[in-house]
Formats: structure tokens, sequence, C-alpha cells
């Protein structure tokens, strides 16, 4: 956090008027901490650092100090506590949000890049990009349940929504690796195409979408089966095939939309989640990573690396309203409402 | 040197400990995918400026650590990947082991050696798959296309293409150009005038390096003189083994850069390229090899890589139906380059993005922004369709080797 909440006084006084306008400055730093509008926040890969964006204002409010080249972000299902992914110093970090301070660190393994939490909310599934593991940890106990030889370099990483299954990408591997939460034991695999990045489970946990980075390709996935029921390819007038790279992807609770961020093709395709059919492609900012809704899912913001900004893209009008500049690589999002 | 190392790099019956489904599999149902890795680098000769040499073991240590990436999907799907590896010290002993390897029932050989190397082993084994890890040769890729060699290490006219875009961007449009005068080195220097007519340069002088100079005054004395010619935006050297061209640097008569083999240098990989995941490739590279990944290297793991896609989606091990899938659009390759990489159906070279690095910086990657191709902007990088004589497409229409 870069707020000054010390005063220098020199002559070691007590000066009333000092000790009010510190009292108005607490009480305002601590206002703007909870009780304001939906936040997002944002990881800055090359800067070690987290955006913090007023989604009222739209405008970086703060910019706050963590570990080595954070990546993944996810948020406990209260939305009090921020889990961060800081991948070059080989932990996941926690942090208050209520205070803004990272209180306490978790053995994540080595290179941990993208996480996923179980619905019980203590269970975290961890890629550990350079170890070829994913890494369970008890958030509670801060134990290492389990570790789960995986492919080389799991990157994805989602848990259905009923817990049953914790699903993790192998970006070289190109797999989908499907563990069995009871037993934390690998117990199927699902070819897919070139690097798989992401995975994500829509609301009711019957089909899983998983992006191919190289191949191009969105697979979407039976979840009861574990097979490729589609797969869909992307084609932008004026953008070459093989900048379409699809990466982040999120689908809306009311099951009608899904949107993918294609990397360094700088647009998020729409898709239609029931046809499948590809409904129109939003320019964005360049290389973009992840995606994240507002709570009222109204809006969603994209994560641009090579711009080092955030798009907002107006979910009903399907139009990109703003972007908002951040820190160097923004890699990650989160809302809180 | 006689070195023949069978090793069995990952064991299936190890591995599928890992995965419950094939716990209970026979080994017989495994699909075993041997690959030879033949290596041969002549000796450069003696070099005035050879204080940092090049890793002896340079490609090999590539080849080794795709086929441990590329058993990881193989133990999911029951393939077996393993490494032979036969490095010589000359051409002949080199055919000899390729013989024996055959012999003993592989077909699919990754060769990092020279050109005149590569071709009689493409003889010596016609039925066999050859990964070319070792050659820039241009013929290769132009006239004297070998129906059954792929190439993943670039062409020097790829490479020179690279620079000369960039050169373009940066509007540094009047060159110098010195070269060295083996073989190699006159070859680059072809790569570079062909370069610097397809993008609009002008070579405004032109000299070769012979060191017949006043023997009183070193190399580094030597250059400012050496490089007083009409004006000139940026000095392009050829010199391959690294013999004068680090002197080049901050020694030339005007305050220009230095590009070409020295300076600011065109290569398919560097220790600088970090993004598209490239990270997490130089990390895994490290640790198994304990130093920096260069381009042999890359090009090695391409080679190995390209093979088990093909593998993993032909679930076979052909040589031919490996070499007919390469060279169709059908096998997207991830290189770690930000692209999908495939291979040119005309003369199977890899298309790939080429970095242009300096000692601690990646500076560019070509192909710029701005120079377009009407079907893959990587092709504006070699040789192009129209620009060569053979087509590997059409069953052997490559003209074969005749020497």
């Amino acid at each position: 956090m870069r707020t000054n909440h010390h005063t220098t006084d020199n002559n070691k006084r007590i000066n009333p008027m000092r000790l009010t306008h510190l009292a108005c400055a607490i009480a305002l730093g601590l206002a703007s901490h909870t009780a304001l509008a939906t936040t997002a926040y944002v990881s800055n890969e090359k800067d070690d650092s987290i955006s913090v964006i007023d989604l009222g204002s739209l405008e970086v409010t703060a910019t706050l100090d963590v570990g080595m080249r954070p990546r993944g972000l996810l948020l406990s299902s209260d939305n009090k506590l921020l889990y961060i992914c800081a991948s070059d110093s080989d932990r996941v970090q926690v942090m208050d949000l209520a205070t803004r301070t990272i209180i306490k660190e978790l053995p994540s393994g080595a290179d941990p890049e993208q996480f996923a939490l179980h619905p019980n909310d203590r269970w975290l599934y961890i890629s550990n990009e350079d170890d070829a593991l994913v890494t369970v940890v008890d958030t509670q106990s801060d134990e290492v349940l389990g570790q789960i030889d995986v492919g080389v370099e799991p990157e994805g990483m989602a848990v259905s929504p009923d817990g049953k299954w914790a699903v993790n990408t192998s970006e070289t591997t190109n797999m989908l690796h499907w563990i069995d939460t009871t037993t934390q034991q690998l117990v199927d695999n699902t070819l897919v195409d070139q690097r798989p990045r992401h995975v994500e489970f829509d609301k009711n946990g019957k089909r899983l979408w998983a992006s191919a980075e190289i191949g191009g390709t969105v697979s979407v996935i039976d979840v009861a089966s574990r097979q490729i029921e589609k797969v869909l390819t992307f084609q932008i007038k004026g953008v070459h095939p093989d900048k379409v790279q699809p990466v982040g992807v999120k689908l809306s609770d009311d099951g009608k939309y899904a949107f993918v961020a294609l990397g360094p093709a700088n647009h998020v395709a729409v898709v239609d989640a029931k046809s499948y059919e590809v409904l129109d492609y939003l320019l964005v900012g360049r290389r973009v990573w992840h995606l994240a809704f507002t709570p009222d899912q109204k809006r969603l913001l994209t994560t641009n690396g090579v711009s080092g900004d955030v798009s907002v893209i107006d979910v009903d009008t399907l139009k990109v309203s703003k972007s908002i500049k951040v820190g160097r690589y923004p890699w990650g999002v989160v809302v809180t409402p | 040197m006689q070195r023949i190392n069978p090793s069995l790099m990952l064991c299936a019956a190890v591995l599928c400990s890992l995965a419950l489904p094939c716990l209970a599999t026979p080994a017989a149902d495994v699909l075993q995918v041997r690959i030879a890795y033949l290596g041969y680098t002549p000796a450069s000769g003696p070099l005035l400026s050879n204080v940092i040499p090049e890793p002896s073991d340079a490609g090999r240590r590539g080849a080794e650590l795709a086929i441990s990436d590329s058993n990881s999907t193989g133990h999911f799907l029951k393939h077996s990947y393993q490494l032979d590896v036969a490095e010589h010290t000359d051409g002949a002993s080199l055919l000899t082991a390729a013989r024996e390897l055959h012999a003993q029932g592989v077909r699919l050989f990754v060769v990092n050696a020279p050109a005149s190397s590569l071709r009689q082993l493409s003889q010596a084994l016609p039925d066999s798959l050859l990964l070319n890890a070792g050659s820039a040769d241009d013929s290769l890729r132009q006239r004297q296309c070998l129906n059954n060699v792929l190439h993943t290490l670039p062409s020097r006219a790829m490479l020179a293409d690279a620079l000369a875009q960039f050169l373009a961007v940066r509007k540094w449009t009047r060159w110098l150009l010195i070269s060295g005068s083996t073989e190699d080195d006159q070859a680059y220097a072809s790569a570079l005038k062909r370069a610097a007519k397809r993008f609009g340069h002008r070579i405004v002088a032109e000299k070769t390096w012979s060191f017949d100079n006043d023997q009183r005054r070193s190399a580094q004395a030597e250059m400012p003189l050496f490089t007083q010619t009409t004006e000139y935006d940026v000095v392009l050297v050829a010199d391959e083994r690294g013999d004068f061209g680090e002197y080049l640097p901050y020694n030339t008569w005007y305050p220009r850069p230095v590009a070409g083999t020295q300076g600011l240098t065109p290569t398919a990989w560097h220790k600088t390229v970090e993004t598209f995941g490239a990270a997490q490739l130089q990390k895994r590279f490290e640790a198994l090899a304990g130093r920096w990944m260069n381009d042999r290297d890359f090009a090695a793991w391409m080679a190995v890589r390209s093979i088990a896609a093909a593998v993993t989606k032909l679930r076979a091990t052909e040589p031919q139906a490996i070499r007919n899938l390469a060279l169709t659009a059908e096998l997207p390759l991830d290189g770690f380059k930000g692209r999908k990489l495939s291979f040119r159906p005309w003369n199977g070279e890899l298309r790939q993005p080429i970095p242009l690095v300096q000692p601690r910086a990646l500076v560019s990657t070509s192909p710029q922004d701005g120079f377009l191709h009407p079907h893959n902007e990587m092709d504006s990088l070699g040789y192009d369709q129209a620009e060569v004589s053979c087509d590997l497409t059409r069953g052997g229409q490559g003209t074969p080797y005749s020497p």
C-alpha cells in the first residue's frame, strides 16, 4: 500500500487539529476499503503489484505491492480474502481485503500459476508450472493435502460446482487432467488441441470449456462422459488465424454467453453458449489474457498484457466502453461486490 | 570418438503408475517411438575472438528435453519416446552410426550436422525421416530439397530477412557489408545481399576481412580504419565462426550499430526470449542442461516435438505418414514463439518468428508489423513458394541431390 499513514511532527507536541485530520484520514481510509462500490483487483505480472480499480469511477485507486510475478487471482466465497499466485516467489499469498495486507502465505509448491478453490472454501488446487504437479493445500490448516503428477506445464485449474472434479490443463502435454477430489487422484485425461490454457465449468457443472492457445480452439466437454462435444474455432476479419490464440473463458450465469479472450488477436469472442455460434468479436487491448464479470454480470473486465490496460465490456450492448491503464503486463482479474 | 547410447529415457512401466487407467496394461500395448540424434559439428579452426566457446552438447540437450516433454503426453496415451544418441567428429563415422541405428529399426532421425553430411544421410536412409537441426544451408531449401528431410533450424535466408525487415523499420538502409572468407561466411553474406534487395536496402560498400592488416595493430585497432568507407547507417557482418566480428561493435569509423552474426543477431532462440510461455521452456532446459538454451538446442527440441505432435495425432510412427502430415496445415506446432508453427509444404522448412537479440536483451522479433504476405506473414522470411524450384508435396519432386 502506498498511502502514508504517518505525519511527521518534529516538535513532539500534540496538535489537536492534526489529530482530527488523522482520525478523518483513517476513517475515510477504512471506508474506502470496505464500504464503497464494486472493486476489481488486477495482478501485474511484471510489476509485482495488484492494481485496485474502483468500478464506480473506473479509476485505479491504489496499487498494492505483492510477491514476485503475480499471476492467478481468486477470491474466498465471502469475498473477504484475495488469493494471489506469486509465481516467482513460489508461494500463494493471502490478502485480507479489509486491511489490504498479506495475512499469510500458503505452501504452494514451486511456480504457482493458476489455482481454483473447492466449493468447501478450504481446498485450494494449485498448478505448479515448473514441476508438472498440482498441489492441494488446505487454506485453513495450511497443510499440503496432496501433490498430483500431471503433464508438463500445468496451467488452467477449475473445480466443478458440485466439488467432485478438479480439472487441470497441461500446456505442453496438451491434456485435461481429471482429479477426483474425494481421493485426490488423477483418474482420467482428455486430449485437446495444442497448449490448453484455461478451463471453466458452466454453472450447472454439466459442461467444461477448455481453451487451446496454439490450437486456436475452444473445446466444450461433456463432464459426465469426459468426451469432447464440440470444438469451436474463430475467424476475425483482418486478423491472421495464427494470431487467434484463446486464453481466458468466462460463461455468463444465465447460460446465454461465453466470452473467450483471443490473446494477440486483441479481441474477445462472444459465443452463444447454447448453439455454440460465435456472435461477435469485440476489439480490446493488446494480448488479452483473462476475464472477470462484475457481480451483477452487467460488465466484463479483460486484462490486456501487452498494452498494460483493462478493457471494460458492457454485456447488454456488447460494446467496449472504457480502457483503464494499470501496471505492466496485467494478468489476472477478480471483482468484489 | 565412437558413442552410441541407446538410453531408454523414460520407462513406460514406471510412468504407468501415474495414470490409473493403464495400470493393468501390459507393456506390449505401448507404442514405442525411437528417435536417433545424430551430431557432427566440424571444428571451426583457429579463431581470433574465441573467448566464449559454444557448448559442445548444443543440440543434443534440446532433443533430450523434448523426449521427456513428449513422454509426458506419451505416458497418458501409452506412447513411449526413446532417444538414441550418436555424436561423431567426422561425417563418415556419423554415416556408419546412422546405418547401424537404421539396421536396429530406427527410422526417425534428428540431424545436427553440416549440409554435406545431411545430404549423405538423406541418400543413405531413403525410407527414414530426417529433421535438420544443424544446417542453415539455403540450397537445401531452394534448389536441392531432400525429399525425406524437414528443417527446424532456420535458413540463412530466413535469418537475413528477419534482420533486414527490422533494419527497414528503423530506416537503416545504407549498409556496409563485411564478410569473412570461409564458405559459410560467404553464404551468410549472400543471404544478406538477397535480403537487402528484397527489403529495399543499399550496400554502399562491401569488404572481406582477411586479416592482412598491419600486424603491429590489434584487430580492435584495425577496425576503425577498415570500416572507413562511404557513409553507412549500419555495419552488417558475416562471420559465422566468430573470428573477427566481435571486434566490430564500438570500433566502426562512423558511430553506427553492427548487426548480423555479431551485434544485433537474428537467431532461432536465445536466453532473452521469454514471452509466450518461453520462460517455462527456458527454465526446464536450464534445469536439465545447466546452461542457456541456444538455437541448436531449440531446433533439436522442435524436431523431436514435431515428431511427437505427429505421432500423437496419427497414433503411429511411420516416417512417411509423419512427413506427409507435417507438410499439411493439419499439424499446428507449439514453439513458444507466439504463433502456431508449421512446415512449408514446398520445401519442408519450419515457419517461425525470428528473435533479434543482443547479448542481454531481445531487441525485436520478425516478421515485423506491416510486412504483409498473401497467406502467412511468416512466409515473408526465407524462400517463399514462388522462389523455390522444389515441391515436396508432389512426391519426390524435390530435385534429388546428385553429387
